[in-house]
């Protein structure tokens, strides 16, 4: 790996991390990614648009939530001092909500009045309803048919938050068609609508706004840990599909080099079958507006991916982590499905903690290294969301067909 | 500007009438089939051809031609597929103009520079790949300036007249305007939204003006044929290759649009 002075300052000014990110967009829809990267800027430097997020992250998200020391996953690892960043607890129950917040406020400086929204495991898409109430603005949520049909509860959640959940049927019928699809509406609407993405991939500004709006999360653990500890953690672990709990976790750290950051993608049923992990198993390419490490064939044609996390089934990745890949600075690895699945269970019968099935996969590398570290070694995972929306797919996971009927 | 695009702006400019620009997508419903109808397009009135290039997220196109990318990819379809069928129908026809149309990550997978001078070989005059904005069009227009392909860009109702030097700074061949924000194969533009924009766009620009998205009718073509030196046909001829798997009834299609084309400024 060789060395940079900094891993923070990118993108450059046409939006690049080294050859990854950019616009890759239609013509129609360029002027507007302009505007908001102008609106953007602009609000970045505001001090009163930092104010009104921080307000609404404190009194409304509920934040800072706790960094919790996991005692008892600590005791059954056998190794380091774990703890969890509890975004599970932030209002609509994972760490989505944050960088909602930020855009929201965007859009209304921008003067848009409709949103619309892609959504894998529907968190994203509950977070965008919820500000898209609060603000008083008309939400449309694009999600594939099969995500509606393996996250039933968030469909509901969005409908009984005024939002339009509108299925997606092309493809795999999951997040990388809901994006598709999205992209198609805001070509179609581009002058009253913005489009809210979800995580820190997308044409340029997308990838660092996200990215800041998200940082409050490493932000608060380096207080945290200062605080509680006396010092910096030591490692930090955190899942990626698109990779926005992650980047928000990893910033704040990345000149740092003492901390060791480990990205967990999900490795579905194995990487020589079907699975979502792009870093370890795709190469460069260019889809969604950025160019990234992506799920392909030889010919360029975009893959499927698989995951059992609706939130992490996605054959791309953020452009900053494709980049921080090639760099050496984070290190990428991967879980499995049944891996997974038992960390979901692990989590919540030690700690009384329903933790998301994609944080699980976190949990699942953390409980994979965690044995072999030194007892002082202080370990922080990323728990980005709460598993209340995946008990039905862990009953069916389980064989559990009287509580799958139930759920 | 490629030779052939060149020399058919030239005689059609003689002619005094506009181009019929016909899309399909190469290995639609079928290699054979897409092949058939490629080679028929000149005979039944196109006066150039957009070939599209099958892509897995054909993220700016509606239904008609989303299916159409499934149906070639599910036949086998492919990069490679499509500028062999670009040679196969150079051995009959050596003039008419065809322009590849697609997305970025097929062509990026090939190698730009590579692919420039492959496409080049078979025979291919011209590339809209939609997702490659001037921002980004640095990587593949120099490829194509030396293998003597047209980059012909897409305007759209959003460029204004800050935003169209910028658009233009890299075109050649033509300039496509894109006459609806939106995707392939939905609403259409009013006459006076298109005249209003061709004008604008000529204040930027000398290259020939085609104008796609849309236009699904005899009627509809001539119209536009009237306001700008080409009218561009996609999902009209799409859809009935979908609905009749054979070249007959899409190339008749293809006939009735041109002779609108053709009497439009009779």
């Amino acid at each position: 790996m060789h060395s940079l002075n900094t891993y923070r300052a990118g993108p450059d000014e046409r939006g690049h991390f080294g050859i990854f990110g950019g616009r890759y967009v239609a013509e129609t829809l360029m002027p507007l990614i302009l505007q908001v990267e102008k609106a953007y800027a602009e609000a970045k430097a505001d001090p009163a648009f930092q104010a009104e997020f921080r307000d609404l992250l404190s009194q409304y998200v509920g934040r800072p939530n706790p960094l919790y020391f996991a005692r008892r996953l600590t005791e059954a690892f056998g190794g380091a001092k774990v703890f969890l960043k509890r975004e599970d607890l932030n209002h609509t129950g994972a760490h989505k909500i944050n960088n909602c917040i930020g855009q929201i406020l965007l859009a209304r400086r921008m003067g848009k009045q409709r949103i619309i929204a892609e959504t894998g495991a529907g968190q994203h898409g509950v977070a965008t309803a919820t500000v898209c109430a609060l603000f008083g603005m008309q939400c449309v949520i694009y999600m594939g048919a099969t995500d509606i049909e393996r996250q039933m509860p968030n469909v509901y959640r969005m409908k009984l938050l005024g939002a339009e959940v509108k299925p997606v049927t092309s493809g795999a019928a999951t997040l990388k068609d809901a994006m598709n699809d999205a992209l198609r509406d805001w070509v179609s609407n581009v002058e009253s609508t913005y489009y809210l993405i979800g995580t820190v991939a997308g044409p340029h500004p997308y990838p660092a706004m996200v990215r800041d709006f998200q940082s409050v999360i490493g932000e608060e653990v380096r207080a945290q840990i200062l605080a509680q500890e006396g010092r910096l953690p030591d490692s930090l672990v955190a899942c990626i599909g698109g990779g926005s709990n992650a980047m928000g976790l990893f910033h704040p750290f990345l000149d740092e080099p003492s901390v060791r950051i480990i990205g967990v993608e999900a490795a579905g049923h194995g990487l020589d079958k079907l699975h979502a992990a792009s870093l370890t198993g795709g190469k460069p390419g260019v889809l969604h507006g950025n160019r990234t490490y992506l799920l392909q064939d030889a010919d360029g044609q975009i893959a499927e991916a698989h995951s059992i996390s609706a939130g992490l089934d996605y054959p791309g990745i953020g452009p900053e982590h494709s980049w921080l890949h090639e760099t050496g600075r984070v290190e990428y690895v991967s879980i499995k499905d049944d891996e997974a699945v038992v960390a979901f269970q692990q989590c919540t019968r030690l700690e009384g903690i329903i933790p998301a099935l994609e944080s699980s996969h976190a949990i699942a590398h953390a409980a994979k290294i965690a044995p072999s570290l030194p007892k002082d070694h202080l370990m922080v995972i990323n728990l980005s969301g709460r598993g209340d929306k995946d008990v039905s797919t862990i009953a069916k996971a389980l064989g559990d067909e009287h509580l799958g009927g139930l759920v | 500007m490629s030779k052939r695009l060149d020399a058919r702006f030239a005689k059609l400019k003689s002619e005094n009438r506009a181009a019929l620009v016909t899309f399909i997508t190469a290995s639609d419903p079928d290699r054979a089939t897409s092949q058939v109808v490629l080679n028929g397009l000149p005979g039944a009135g196109a006066d150039i051809i957009e070939l599209g290039m099958p892509f897995t997220d054909p993220m700016a196109d509606g239904p008609a031609i989303q299916l159409a990318a499934q149906r070639a990819l599910a036949a086998g379809g492919s990069l490679k597929v499509t500028l062999e069928m670009v040679a196969e129908f150079r051995k009959t026809d050596k003039d008419t103009p065809i322009i590849l149309m697609g997305y970025y990550n097929p062509i990026y997978a090939w190698g730009p520079e590579k692919f420039a001078g492959d496409a080049a070989l078979a025979g291919v005059d011209g590339l809209i790949i939609v997702d490659l904005p001037p921002e980004e069009a640095d990587e593949l227009v120099p490829f194509l300036k030396s293998a003597a392909i047209d980059f012909i860009v897409l305007t759209t109702p959003t460029s204004d007249d800050a935003r169209l030097p910028v658009v233009l700074a890299n075109a050649s061949g033509f300039v496509y305007y894109v006459s609806i924000a939106g995707v392939t194969g939905t609403s259409s533009a009013t006459g006076a939204a298109i005249e209003e924009a061709v004008s604008r766009i000529r204040r930027h620009t000398d290259l020939p003006v085609c104008v796609g998205f849309g236009i699904k009718t005899a009627d509809q073509a001539a119209e536009v044929a009237r306001l700008a030196e080409g009218a561009v046909v996609g999902s009209a001829i799409v859809s009935v290759l979908a609905e009749t798997r054979s070249a007959e009834a899409p190339l008749a299609l293809v006939k009735d649009l041109a002779k609108g084309v053709r009497e439009a400024r009779l």
